[in-house]
């Protein structure tokens, strides 16, 4: 009996056959830069959406049943999703997945990251060992990102690799010029003070030239209480800040009451795509954000 | 470096001196004087690079500096810190747990109407802790996991106690099988049930279900030694089937000396999403093993303390599902988890009802190490069922029911010498846990407790649980 099921189940793996380059990205980010690489050759399953704490997701069989079928992980990696990524991996019967296999790509692997610790010690909070891993909200390393992503699912999908090297170029050329615009349209951020929920915008404040000079989170991980959110207040008597961020999967109650006491607007960015309803797509994400940071200085 | 080089210079200095004239002498010391020099320049060289890697390790680019960077800076593959070689060390996590606790005082606490496994809280095998009240550290688990290779991928769970190291878990797991397939060997918890798989750290309550004590006995889990394939269907769909055979030394059955398997396990689940917001997984689970000669103390009919030992059949049949609900699927800020659990088992064989403390019981009246042998069959159920809800990043509240019934006990000839109970212990707790963050837990429950015949038992129970190191990924 048990060697009739198990026969029938390898029956059934052996006959379906693989079409398209079937890609499980985490995030909504690297998921959507994957579709603007593949177009139509690539079949896309994202794991998460806007809406949810990529730190804190769980591994639900759902995405077990979807790793066990893709080609290609793309994960934002520096352990952003170690708290259920290489779980769903080693439980998806996946080999081609795998760490260190080339169906598993990390976009962090291909920027410079930001905020490497010097020490490890979780004293500090949840700090990741590789840096901050929120890398994409530099529209310079989704470039950078964009390009090895690229060469990954060349070498995947060999038969498809005009299309995606197109796919590339052409993104990349409408990449160029709007990054263009949204550094112009950007330039009266430069140098302004922000106060931040979570470590996300990093890469987004190092772009523009703004300056974090504080975290409504004690320490990263940890939610803020309303003792360090009154010292933050009193910081504002000697470095005010302008603004203060939050995503769209971070509470808003600690930001609101920070804006209203301190009488500065408290603006939600995107963060991803699926953030707000303008953030469609890449490019979305970073015209609706520039917007929103540009009302939030007027 | 060193060494070998003085090494050959002493080689080369003794096969020299045989025929050694002075010039051959000078000579040699300028070919060895020539190589020293080469040496010297490559360490210097090295020495040089090591400082130059150490100086960029700890630049470690603090956002300030990188603002310099130009708009569009060539594709850059950021260092990925220093290889170095502990770096291959396994990822080390240890869990800190420990409680204090008011209960009743009860001299042989057990579930009636069960067979205990290995009996009560004295003697061989017992449930070590099951009556400690007060402040008590349980164990201390101590995990080390790492990739063996691209093939395989190990993890060790070892719990420390007091004089002892037990090896709970040392198995390895396949990487590169491919095709759905995994494939694990060595010591395991089994894939049977929900719960089975987690360790007390991962439980919601600070105690297993009455049910898992029941069926497994003292660490509230069936593990055996034996390999465990499982195979994922290529479906949208949640589809996974796992078989299991093992040695099969724990309860319900008993360590054999034979070839062979002495358990085997079947499961199947099936899980998914509906909308966003809510993720499901609902499994069935069959074990079947054997015992031969497993003891356990029974009450005779006058009240004297008989050992009846039970050598047959033992079949498990169990159910099981979860269903988990976070707003827009984002578990951080709240989060509700509905579980619950049913099982039944079988037992078909036969018990020899002995007095091993020769105080002359039913079965042996005159206490000159007679017995009675008999037919026994059992058919036993039960289930549980729990909530915990998550109502801000920091706190959980919790509720849990559960009741087991000792269904039918066919003791065949046995039932004249022995008391048969029939029961239905229940449990009812409640419990309230606050986080300070993912890594530490303190949880304070309070149950009613009647899993024992005319004993109802009020607990409170105060845990804490910590966890350090690299803590690896829990399961759904």
């Amino acid at each position: 009996m048990k060697n009739f099921i198990f026969a029938c189940f390898f029956g059934l793996t052996v006959g379906s056959a693989q079409a398209d380059l079937k890609i499980f990205a985490t995030v909504p980010e690297w998921g959507a830069l994957a579709q603007e690489i593949g177009g139509g050759k690539v079949k896309l399953y994202t794991a998460t959406t806007a809406f949810q704490d990529p730190h804190r997701i769980e591994a639900k069989p759902s995405l077990l049943a979807q790793a066990r079928q893709a080609n290609l992980v793309v994960a934002a990696g520096a352990d952003l999703e170690i708290g259920w990524l290489p779980l769903v991996l080693r439980d998806s019967g996946n080999s081609g997945i795998q760490t260190g296999r080339p169906g598993y790509f990390e976009a962090a692997n291909f920027v410079n990251r930001l905020e490497v610790p010097t020490t490890l010690d979780r004293a500090h909070g949840d700090v990741h060992a590789a840096g901050n891993p929120h890398t994409h909200l530099d529209p310079r390393n989704v470039l950078r990102v964009g390009e090895a992503l690229t060469a990954r699912m060349v070498e995947l999908d060999a038969p498809n690799a005009a299309a995606y090297q197109a796919g590339y170029q052409a993104f990349a050329g409408k990449w160029q010029t709007a990054m263009a615009r949204w550094e112009k349209e950007a330039a009266p951020l430069r140098g302004v003070p922000v106060l931040v929920h979570h470590s996300s915008f990093v890469y987004l404040s190092n772009w523009l030239g703004m300056k974090e000079v504080g975290m409504l989170e004690p320490k990263p991980g940890v939610e803020p209480s309303s003792g360090h959110l009154t010292s933050l207040l009193a910081n504002q008597q000697t470095r005010p800040a302008k603004m203060v961020l939050r995503t769209a999967y971070n509470q808003d109650g600690p930001s609101q009451w920070i804006a209203g006491k301190a009488s500065i607007p408290a603006v939600l960015l995107p963060y991803t795509v699926g953030g707000t309803a303008e953030a469609k797509d890449l490019f979305g994400l970073f015209d609706d954000s520039v917007q929103r940071l540009l009302k939030g200085l007027r | 470096m060193h060494k070998s080089f003085a090494m050959a210079a002493l080689l080369a200095a003794s096969c020299g001196a045989q025929a050694a004239s002075d010039a051959d002498l000078v000579a040699i010391r300028a070919q060895i004087d020539d190589m020293k020099k080469t040496y010297e320049q490559r360490i210097a060289s090295l020495e040089k690079k090591l400082a130059e890697a150490e100086v960029q390790g700890k630049s470690a680019k603090p956002a300030a500096e990188v603002k310099a960077v130009p708009a569009m800076v060539a594709a850059a593959p950021a260092a990925t810190g220093s290889a170095r070689a502990s770096g291959f060390n396994p990822e080390v996590s240890l869990i800190l747990q420990g409680q204090y606790k008011n209960m009743k005082d009860v001299a042989e606490r057990g579930i009636t109407g069960f067979v205990p496994a290995g009996g009560h809280d004295h003697g061989d095998g017992a449930i070590e802790g099951i009556n400690k009240r007060g402040f008590s550290v349980e164990h201390t688990e101590l995990v080390l996991a790492a990739n063996i290779d691209p093939y395989w991928r190990g993890q060790a769970i070892l719990a420390l106690a007091n004089g002892e190291v037990e090896v709970e878990e040392a198995w390895f797991q396949s990487l590169a099988i491919g095709h759905g397939v995994g494939l694990k060997g060595g010591r395991m918890r089994s894939g049977i049930g929900y719960l089975n798989e987690q360790h007390p750290h991962m439980w919601d309550f600070a105690d297993a279900p009455l049910m898992y004590r029941a069926m497994f006995g003292e660490h509230a889990s069936y593990q055996q030694d034996g390999v465990q394939f499982k195979w994922l269907a290529p479906t949208p769909v949640f589809l996974e089937f796992g078989a299991e055979v093992g040695r099969g030394a724990g309860f319900p059955g008993t360590d054999r000396n034979k070839n062979g398997a002495g358990a085997g396990a079947i499961f199947a689940h099936i899980g998914g999403d509906v909308g966003a917001s809510n993720a499901w997984r609902a499994g069935v689970s069959y074990l079947k093993t054997k015992a031969s000669e497993r003891g356990a103390h029974f009450e005779d009919i006058n009240g004297a303390e008989a050992l009846g030992a039970f050598t047959g059949d033992s079949a498990t049949w169990l159910a099981d599902f979860v269903w988990k609900w976070a707003p827009n699927g984002n578990p951080k800020y709240q989060n509700f988890k509905f579980q619950t659990e049913y099982f039944q088992r079988r037992e078909k064989g036969d018990m020899t009802c002995s007095d091993d403390e020769g105080v002359g019981n039913a079965c042996d009246p005159t206490a000159n190490d007679s017995s009675v042998t008999s037919g026994y069959k059992t058919r036993q159920s039960g289930w549980y069922a729990q909530g915990v809800f998550k109502f801000t990043p920091e706190w959980r509240a919790g509720v849990r029911y559960e009741q087991l019934d000792s269904g039918t006990r066919d003791f065949g000839a046995n039932a004249a010498n022995l008391v048969v109970d029939s029961y239905r212990p229940k449990k009812a707790s409640v419990m309230v846990d606050y986080s300070w963050s993912e890594f530490s837990r303190l949880r304070l429950q309070l149950a009613q407790d009647k899993s024992m015949l005319g004993i109802t038992d009020h607990q409170l129970t105060l845990q804490y649980v910590m966890s350090l190191g690299a803590h690896g990924a829990h399961k759904f």
